[in-house]
Order: C-alpha cells, then structure tokens, then sequence
C-alpha cells in the first residue's frame, strides 16, 4: 500500500462510515458502527498498520490522515449518539411520566400533642433564661402538695369536692397532686439554693369533665431562689416570657393583689388580649386583658418547712395553666377538648 | 359581697366615677366581679297594690293577678308564688323599660290571656340573681310612685370577690376603709348608740364551756315589736342581695353586711331557763337546722344551747327551727359572739353547710368588734322594730384577744419588693388601713387592728406597703443565674427524642386519664397486685389509678371510632402507678411508660394497595424509637402476654431485660371495647429504656475496601425464631460482618411439615484489605456450622 492507497482507503472508508452512522437506529448498532469503522480492523486500522511499511516521508502524511478521518467519525458518531440519546431519554420520559399530584406511599407524620407543644414551648424559653426543668411525683403527700406549701388543714383547697385522694397512708393523706407547686418543695428539700428550675407536669382536680372543667390538666411552675431577689425581678421575668410566649413586643402585663398561701405579696397575672389588644373582645370577655396565672414572693413558711432561712434568701414563683396558654392562642372553647383523643383534635395540631 | 355605693358614702365621702372605682378595687386586690346601675336601665315601673289573685285557667303554675297602679288597673300573669292581696310590689306596665333582655315591654298573651305587664323579681330590676319571688315593697308606698325611688335603684353596686385572706372586707365598712385609703378620703365609722331602757331587765345568763372554741359571747336582751322593716333598709338589704325577711332579722343581716359581724336573735320566751350554754357537741347528737335537715354532729361541732342545754344553734353556722323569732316574738336575746375560725370552717366542711355566717366566721372577724356591732344593731332595733334595749350586755370574754404588734424593717420592704421607698412612705401606706405605725427606718411597729386576722408578721406587711404603693409603680428585672447553665436533662431529652421518633412513625400523641376501671387493666393484662385505689373517684367504675397506659389508650381508640375514626395510630408517654412494697413508703412507685395503639387500615392506594395494620407495624414503630435513643442491645422474643393474641406478641428485652410487649391486642379486649380487629398495641417501661446500654459512639472508619456477599437460607423449625438464627449468624460471622438482613422466609410441602426455610443476605468488609474468597468460604462453614448446632437448621441446596 503506497500513500495514494491509503488516502483513498481512507476517504472510501469515511463516505460508508458517514452513510452508516446516519443510518443507525439504536445505540447498539451505533457502537457496531463505531467497532467497524473505529477499531483495530477498521480501515482506518489498516492504514495505521500500513504506515510503517511507507516511505519515511510520507508516514506523517499518512497518520495525519489516519488522525483526521477518526477524528471526523469520532465526531459524527459522538453527535450521532447524543442525538440517540435525547431521543431515547425523550421517548422514555414519556412512557416514565409520573402524576406526582397523586400523593405519596401514604406514609404520615404523627401529631406531638398540643399541651406537649406548648410544653416545650415554655421549656425552651426558660432553658432560655437559664432555668433547668424539675419534675416531681404526681401522686403526692399532705406534707408536699399542701402543708409545706403553707395551705392549713382547714383551707378550701383541701376539700374532697376539690382534691383526688388515694387510699394510701391514713385519711385524706395521699392525692393526686392539684397543682405543680409541691415540685418547688421537693426541688428546696434536695437542693440548696441558689435554684432557678420550672415545673411542667399534669395535675387533677375532682372534677367533672366540661367545658371549664377537666379531672386532667397541666400546669407550669417556675422557682427562682437566690440573694436579693425581688418582686421586681418577679414582674420582670414574667413579662420577659410572655413577650416571646406571644411573639409580641407590644403585649403588656398586669398585675393584681391576690392572695395564695405560699406566696406574699401574690399577684394574679393577666395580659393584654392578644386578638383585639385590650380593645375588648369575645375572648378577653370584653375585657381587653386575658388572666394567665398567679404568682408572687415565696413565703419565708415556705423556706422555713424546706429549711432554707427566710433571712438569707428570697425567691419568686409563678404558674398557670398550660392548656389555658394554648385555648387563648387557638380560639379553642372547651378544655376537655384536650382529654377526649378526637383524632381530628390531635391531628390538626 | 354585693357593696352599693350608697350605704359605701356613710363612711366616706367617694366621689370618684365607677370607672376609677372599679379600678381601685381591682388593684387592692377586691376583684370587681361585676358592677350594676339598675336605676339606668329601669324606666316607668311603679307601686302597684294586689287586689286579686286568680288561677290562670291553661297553666297550674301560673296565676292572674289584677293590680291598681294609682292612675287605673288592670291584669298581668304572674308565675311567682308570694304574693297576696294586698301586697305592693313593682309593676312594670306596657311600654316600660327593663334591663335586658327585657327592654321595652309590651302586651304579650301567655297560655291564651294576655298579661299587661309584670310584676318583678330583684333580677328583673337588674338587682342581682335573685329570682325566687317578686320584690316586696313597703306597703305604706303610694301607688303608683317610681320604684327606682322606694328601691333606691339609682345607685351603682359592686360585685366583690374577695380572697380568703380578707375577712375584713366582707363588708361595707371594710370596703369603704379601702376606698378612702386609696383616694386619701377621710373614713369614719359613726359609733353607734342604742338608747337603753332601764325597765328592760338584762336576767340572762351565759356560760362557755367550750372557750378555745368560743372566745367571746355577748347577749344582750330587748323587747320589740315584730314587723316589716322600713323601706330604706329593705332597700339595702334587696340592694345587697339579701331578701327581707322581717324587722328583727332585717337587722341583724344589716349589721352583717355592714360591719361582718354575723349575728343571730333569739326568740327569749323559747329559750329555755332564759341563759345560753356554748358547748361541744356529743358524739351521734342530732339536730334539725333552719333549713330542715336533722343534722348527725361529731364530737367537735360546737352549739349554742339554751341554759337546760338543749341546742338551739349549731355554732356560727346556722340556726335551729325552736328558738326562730316569728311574728309573736316580744322578747330578743340577741347573740353577737367571736367563734374560732378554724372549728367553724371544719364543720361547715363535714356538714357541707355553708351560711353567709359561716363563711365570715371561718376566715375569721372582728373578735373586738363583737360589742360594738351589738350595740349597732340594737340602735336600729330601737329605730325600726320599737326596741326597748336593757341596760348591759352579758359579754363572755374571759381572755381579751390583743391587737398583734408587728416589727417592720423599711429595707426589708425595699429588698422584697425592689423598690426605694422612704419610712415615710411606707409609714403613709399603712396607716389609712387602720394599722398604728410607730418608729422610722428598721424599727418600725406597727400594730395591727384585730379586723385583719390576716395580717401577723412582717411580710403581711410588706404586701400591704405593695398592695397600696401598686403593683404598676414596681419595676421589672429580668435575674439569671450566675453558676447554672439552662437545660434539660438527659431524661428529658430522650422523653423528647422518643415522642418524635413515634410522631415520625405516624403516631400522634394523646393524654388519657390516670384513673381507669380495674377490669380494663385485668383484661389488658396489667399488673393487679399493687393496684392504688382512689378514695373518692370521678366516677365509680374509674375507680383505680392505671399501671398500665394500654387499656385507656385502647379507650380511646374505641372513642374514635364511635365518631367513624378507624385508621389511627395513638401513643402516649406517661406515669403509672404501683401501690408502695416497702414498709416505710407511702407515696406509690411512679414509672414512667410509653404506649401506643394503632387501628384499621393503612391507605396506601393509589400507589400501593391498602393493607390493614398489623402487629409489624407496632414493631416498626417500636424500632424507630430504639434507633433514635441508639440503643445498643434490644431483642424481641416471642411470648405469650395477657392482653395479646396469643400467638402474636412478643416480649420487648433490652439489655437482656424484659421491658414490655407489642403484638396484636387480645379479641376479648376488643370485645370489651366493641372495637374490631385489627389493632396492634405495645407498651413498655421508659425509664426502664432510658437505662439501656447505647450504641457505642466512637468513631469507625468506612472501609475503603470491597464487599463480600452472600446469601444463606436454612431450613429450621417453624418454632426457631428468625431473630434467634440471626443472632446466631452475628456471631459465627464476627467482626467483618457489615449487615445482615432476612430477606425471604418461606414455607412448603417439599421442605417438611412445620418447616420453614430463612433466607439471609450477609455482607462483609474489612476495615484493611479485601476480603479473599478462602477467608469468606471459612466464615460460611462457620455460619452454616453453628446455625446447624445451635437450631438444627440445614443449608437449603
């Protein structure tokens, strides 16, 4: 084979090679093409085998021409298979077509209950503020939900129409606790102050399930006892929590004297309505102001049953109800809704 | 305690609008329930006199009263039942105004007669609630005269709420010294003086037995002339929400109100030996109070009695039917007496007996204001029921109960409140309160009047100086702790990690009541051997707290689908209860459990085909909570569990420890709950959980080395559990083994009868080479060896 040769070979090889190429249907057939007219026995192989029987002169020429014409079939392939390529994928993505409006394998997310929601809520704000979370026993003793707490045997609150008791210890000894506060003194007896902790946790009361009322309910507590703390720091701190409970700077805080009888001064604690902002409306009962909760300065009774000197140390404490926090928010009217498990209750949320 | 502003000015001249009114209550701690103008909303009612009552002739309860109004009469229809010709009562005619809902009234037929008009109960005129009968007016009114006048309507009454600390304040009088406090008015309270009549001999006798109980008892005798009051103290009396009763009664629930001194007359003649004993009940002692109940006393319930020591009174409570003055009475002892506050609120409590009486007694009045307030009443006795008053009292006051003396420490004020106030401040604050105040700076005494029982040590005093500074004049600081760094603990993080993980899962969270039906637990299979009972349940069938969450959250299942609900998945974290094992405890063991419960048929169409919900549902669940607190070491072993389909349930072990169980819920608690199948459930003891072992967290480098598969299926038992071959695979296989899962269990006639073949997918790597075939050949023979040792299972061909 003389130069001559080869470049006709070449350029014969390249006219069938670009009729083939055009006249593939599928990617398969295109890599025999590819086999044929690009491989090691392709003519184009055969020209490079020849080279080195050339005149010396004339072998660059030849494999200059060798490099041209696979560089052209490359390229005509190279287009070719790209061009199959989007035709394929085109076909494909119509046969593939999804209708992802159709929905899912119907694989659903749970619902944290709503007081646990606002639970947590709470819990995140005081974390804020440097608290830890306490948590004491639900069934409770004379001594922690009551007595300690400066409530006399006589006191209301006491009764039967009121309290959950249990059968355990001597008459009227053990319950249910009615409120969060005995954990204040289980957190005083293990812990010498200074003590910043909140309490969340359900509470019962002996109560017929109703729109006001539920046997089941959860209250949230918060003690703060160290050096020269004051009513101030009391007011402060609560108004500190309900700004960013509500997410609004503009909520303002009330207080008025009340009376408790683990805390004095006591102070009953509303905030302006957040739906009309103390313009008055149905769910501030015309009010302008929705009563959250009580709190005050705890009473030196209370330090001396857990040991601490009233002299040395002061402290505040606060509470209210959880699900009250979550009626106001979400317009909800009966707080037995949160007790009765309606799966649409729990799901909404 | 309903104060109208009227009877307020007789002890201080208060000129402030209702508004500013309202709001200094409020702020003193005297909630201001309500507040009435009834004058404003009252137009055109009138004295009308009864001339006839007849029965309506469609309805039994109601009656045809004809009525003259002064300038004519005519008929209404009345469903009150007391009056009688003769009385003069309010008349609303057609076109006179009421409060709402009423407003203008027209003429309206009632059962086929038409009634021009109404005759009024209080509540009808905007006076409180009360709607028990229409509104006596004095019988001496003209006809047709303005009822807003006789009644006095043009007044503003608030509704006050008091806290149990303030006896004081049950009163007109301890609402007007707030009031004058407040706004710097003058307060006097006019000592009173009954003329007495030296012919009125004071023969009667008084005796204690009973003094801790009854530190002082004063009686005073009078001779009266039994009656109707006058107008003007009807008014008060309706105006306050009391109803008149007669002259002698009026009086002493006027002097109730006004001072919060409870009083009570006896009818002398009916007295026996013309004395008082106050004396401690006997034990079974019965007595019929005024309101008709024979009443079973204890021990501790203390009487008035008579001197042949027949009870009259059950002390400070309520009075007895023998000794009522009624329209014959000549002849009054009047008792005036300061029981112990705490005796008084215990029986009223086992009696579940409460009185206007009893309320202010048991929080405790004025034990120095007992003669004053007697002397009170008989100055009105003398003005409206003709009294002839006897000369002295017999007071019973054998130890004087002395104001208490109170040190105060201005910079105690300032500490606990955060405010700099002055000793003058402070002094100026409780002295309009009618505490004497002397000394300055940290040695002030203050003295407080016995009126205010509530006010012992220096704190009561420094809510004082707070309560009359106001709350809105103190500041606000936000304290943080300086040696504590906010946070939950470990517990309450996982708490919050397992919630999630079951929200993940598909579950929602629910709360359920703690107080449950003992056979709900004992079908659910719940431990029943330290169950805690509660002493007065809610309802008696939910009558034991739960030690178990299972059986209420299947409740609730139930209660869902009664409202068409099926498809549902229901969890909850919370405490049961075990009665107390040790001998020194009192309080049960509180645990702290996670349940769940899921129902019916999990949607999957139109991707998937519905399928209903089975116990590997409760397992998946279960796993996702396992693997969010990375528990390192958590089996599930088939087990036969109360309260589980007995071929479907397994036993919960974590760390070798049996936390709880999962399956399929038993058909009879289904039964017992009218759910149908299926629903799957599990339940285990979180703190338990929480306990376990974790996953070890130290880093493992990915090996960057190949795998090696391979797949092994075994014939077994149907008995040999697939998590038991598997464990036995993790173990022969050791450390280059990187996952193995179970892929296919399969069972037919050519493997054997109860049978089953277990095809298992093991992949292998090591951390630092390639695995050659000879090293996973032998680990194979190992796996295959021991899998035959340990559960006679042979490698399927």
């Amino acid at each position: 084979m003389n130069l001559a040769d080869a470049q006709q070979q070449l350029d014969r090889a390249m006219k069938e090679a670009s009729g083939a190429v055009e006249a593939v249907t599928s990617p398969a057939e295109l890599d025999d093409v590819e086999r044929r007219y690009l491989g090691r026995r392709s003519p184009a192989g055969e020209v490079r085998e020849a080279i080195k029987d050339l005149e010396p002169a004339d072998r660059p020429v030849a494999g200059r021409a060798v490099s041209a014409y696979n560089d052209a079939i490359g390229a005509l392939i190279e287009e070719r298979r790209a061009a199959l390529t989007a035709a394929a994928r085109a076909a494909s993505t119509e046969t593939e077509r999804l209708d992802l409006t159709v929905g899912g394998h119907g694989r659903d997310r749970g619902h944290l209950h709503l007081v646990t929601q606002v639970q947590r809520e709470l819990e995140d704000i005081f974390v804020g503020l440097g608290y830890r979370v306490a948590e004491g026993p639900e069934v409770e003793d004379d001594w922690h939900n009551f007595e300690a707490l400066n409530i006399p045997p006589a006191h209301p609150a006491r009764s039967m129409q009121d309290t959950l008791y249990v059968r355990l210890g001597g008459d009227e000894q053990v319950m249910l606790r009615t409120h969060t506060s005995p954990v204040q003194i289980r957190t005083m007896e293990a812990h010498d102050p200074p003590i910043y902790v909140v309490a969340p946790g359900r509470t019962y009361r002996n109560e017929t399930p109703g729109p006001r009322n539920s046997p089941v309910f959860h209250q949230m507590e918060c003690l703060a006892v160290d050096h020269g703390l004051t009513l101030a720091d009391l007011f402060g701190t609560i108004e500190a929590f309900v700004r960013q409970l509500f997410d609004d700077e503009s909520i303002r805080t009330r207080f008025r004297s009340d009376f408790f009888p683990y805390t004095e001064p006591s102070a009953e604690l509303a905030v302006s309505c957040i739906f009309c902002h103390g313009e008055g409306c149905r769910v501030c009962s015309h009010t302008g102001w929705i009563e959250l909760g009580g709190c005050g300065m705890v009473d030196p009774n209370v330090f001396r049953a857990v040991g601490y000197d009233p002299e040395e140390w002061q402290g505040f404490a606060f509470g209210f109800g959880l699900e009250r926090i979550a009626m106001i928010r979400y317009g909800i009217d009966e707080i037995r809704t949160f007790f009765d498990n309606d799966f649409r209750f729990l799901s909404q949320y | 305690m309903r104060a109208p502003l009227s009877w307020i000015r007789d002890f201080t001249p208060v000129e402030a609008s209702v508004d500013e009114l309202v709001a200094a209550l409020n702020q003193l701690g005297l909630e201001v329930e309500g507040v009435e103008e009834p004058g404003r909303e009252v137009r055109d009612v009138v004295a009308a006199r009864v001339l006839d009552i007849v029965d309506h002739p469609n309805a039994d309860q109601l009656t045809l009263v004809d009525v003259d109004y002064g300038s004519g009469q005519t008929r209404v229809v009345c469903g009150a039942r007391n009056v009688v010709p003769g009385d003069v009562v309010p008349f609303a005619p057609v076109g006179a105004q009421l409060p709402p809902p009423f407003g203008v009234l027209a003429a309206r037929k009632i059962r086929g007669e038409t009634s021009n008009g109404m005759l009024l109960a209080p509540d009808e005129l905007g006076l409180g609630r009360d709607h028990s009968g229409i509104v006596q007016l004095d019988r001496s009114a003209r006809l047709g005269s303005d009822v807003r006048e006789l009644l006095g309507l043009d007044d503003v009454i608030f509704d006050v709420s008091l806290t149990p600390n303030r006896p004081d304040a049950m009163c007109v009088v301890g609402v007007a010294r707030e009031l004058a406090a407040h706004f710097g008015l003058p307060f006097e309270v006019p000592a009173p003086h009954a003329p007495a009549d030296g012919g009125v001999e004071s023969d009667i006798t008084v005796r204690i037995d009973a003094p801790d109980r009854c530190p002082r008892y004063l009686g005073r005798v009078a001779r009266v002339t039994m009656g109707e009051s006058p107008a003007w103290l009807a008014q008060r009396l309706v105006k306050a929400g009391m109803r008149p009763i007669s002259n002698v009664v009026d009086v002493t629930n006027y002097v109730l109100l006004e001072r919060n001194q409870p009083l009570h007359a006896f009818d002398l003649e009916r007295l026996g030996g013309r004395g008082i004993v106050v004396r401690l009940a006997s034990a079974g002692e019965r007595m019929t109070t005024l309101d008709g109940v024979e009443r079973e006393l204890v021990a501790e319930d203390l009487l008035i009695c008579d001197a042949d020591l027949a009870p009259q009174a059950i002390a400070g409570i309520m009075g007895g039917g023998t000794s009522e003055v009624s329209g014959t009475t000549t002849e009054i002892l009047l008792e005036s007496a300061y029981f112990e506050p705490m005796g008084i609120a215990r029986s009223s409590k086992r009696l579940k007996l409460r009185s206007e009486s009893s309320a202010r007694f048991e929080r405790g009045i004025d034990p120095n204001g007992v003669a004053t307030s007697a002397e009170r009443a008989m100055e009105l006795l003398a003005e409206v029921a003709g009294a002839k008053v006897a000369t002295d009292a017999v007071d019973e006051y054998p130890r004087p109960i002395e104001p208490v003396r109170i040190s105060l420490r201005t910079s105690k004020v300032n500490a606990i409140l955060g405010t700099e106030l002055s000793d003058v401040e402070v002094v100026d604050a409780l002295r309009p309160l009618g505490i004497e105040v002397g000394g300055s700076g940290d040695a002030i005494t203050a003295t407080a009047p016995t009126y205010r029982p509530d006010l012992e040590r220096e704190i009561d005093l420094v809510e004082e100086v707070a309560r009359r500074v106001g709350f809105a004049s103190i500041g606000g600081t936000v304290p943080r702790p300086r040696d504590q760094v906010g946070g939950l603990d470990r517990a309450q993080r996982d708490r919050r990690l397992v919630a999630d993980a079951l929200v993940g899962a598909g579950l929602s969270e629910a709360v359920t009541l703690p107080l449950v039906a003992p056979g709900d637990l004992e079908r659910a299979g719940a431990p029943m051997d330290r169950i805690v009972e509660a002493a007065n349940p809610l309802r008696a069938e939910e009558s034991v707290l739960r030690t178990r969450i299972l059986p209420g959250l299947l409740r609730s299942v139930a209660h869902n689908r009664l409202h068409g609900l099926f498809d549902i998945g229901l969890f909850e974290v919370g405490r049961v209860f075990l009665a107390p094992d040790a001998v020194d405890q009192v309080l049960p063991d509180e645990r702290v459990h996670v349940a769940l419960a899921l129902s019916g048929i999990r949607r999957r169409r139109p991707i998937e085909d519905d399928r209903a919900v089975d116990a590997y549902d409760a397992v998946d669940a279960l796993h996702q909570l396992f693997d969010a607190l990375e528990l390192a070491d958590v089996r599930f072993e088939g087990a036969v569990r109360a309260g589980f389909h007995a071929g479907r349930a397994a036993a919960v072990m974590v760390d070798g420890h049996d936390v709880g169980a999962v399956g399929e819920v038993d058909q009879r608690v289904l039964d017992a709950l009218e759910l149908v199948r299926p629903v799957v459930a599990a339940e285990l003891d979180l703190d338990r959980v929480l306990a376990a072992r974790r996953r070890d967290r130290s880093f493992r480098a990915p090996s960057p080395f190949p795998p090696y598969s391979i797949d092994l299926a075994f014939v077994v038992d149907e008995d040999r559990e697939a998590d038991a071959v598997a464990r036995t695979l993790r173990g022969a296989a050791g450390e280059v083994l990187e996952d193995l899962r179970l892929f296919d269990v399969f069972r037919s006639v050519a493997l054997g009868e109860r049978r089953k073949s277990l095809a298992f997918a093991l992949r292998f790597r090591a951390p630092e080479r390639t695995l050659t075939d000879e090293e996973v050949g032998a680990i194979r023979q190992r796996c295959i060896d021991a899998v035959r040792r340990e559960h006679g299972g042979e490698l399927r061909g």
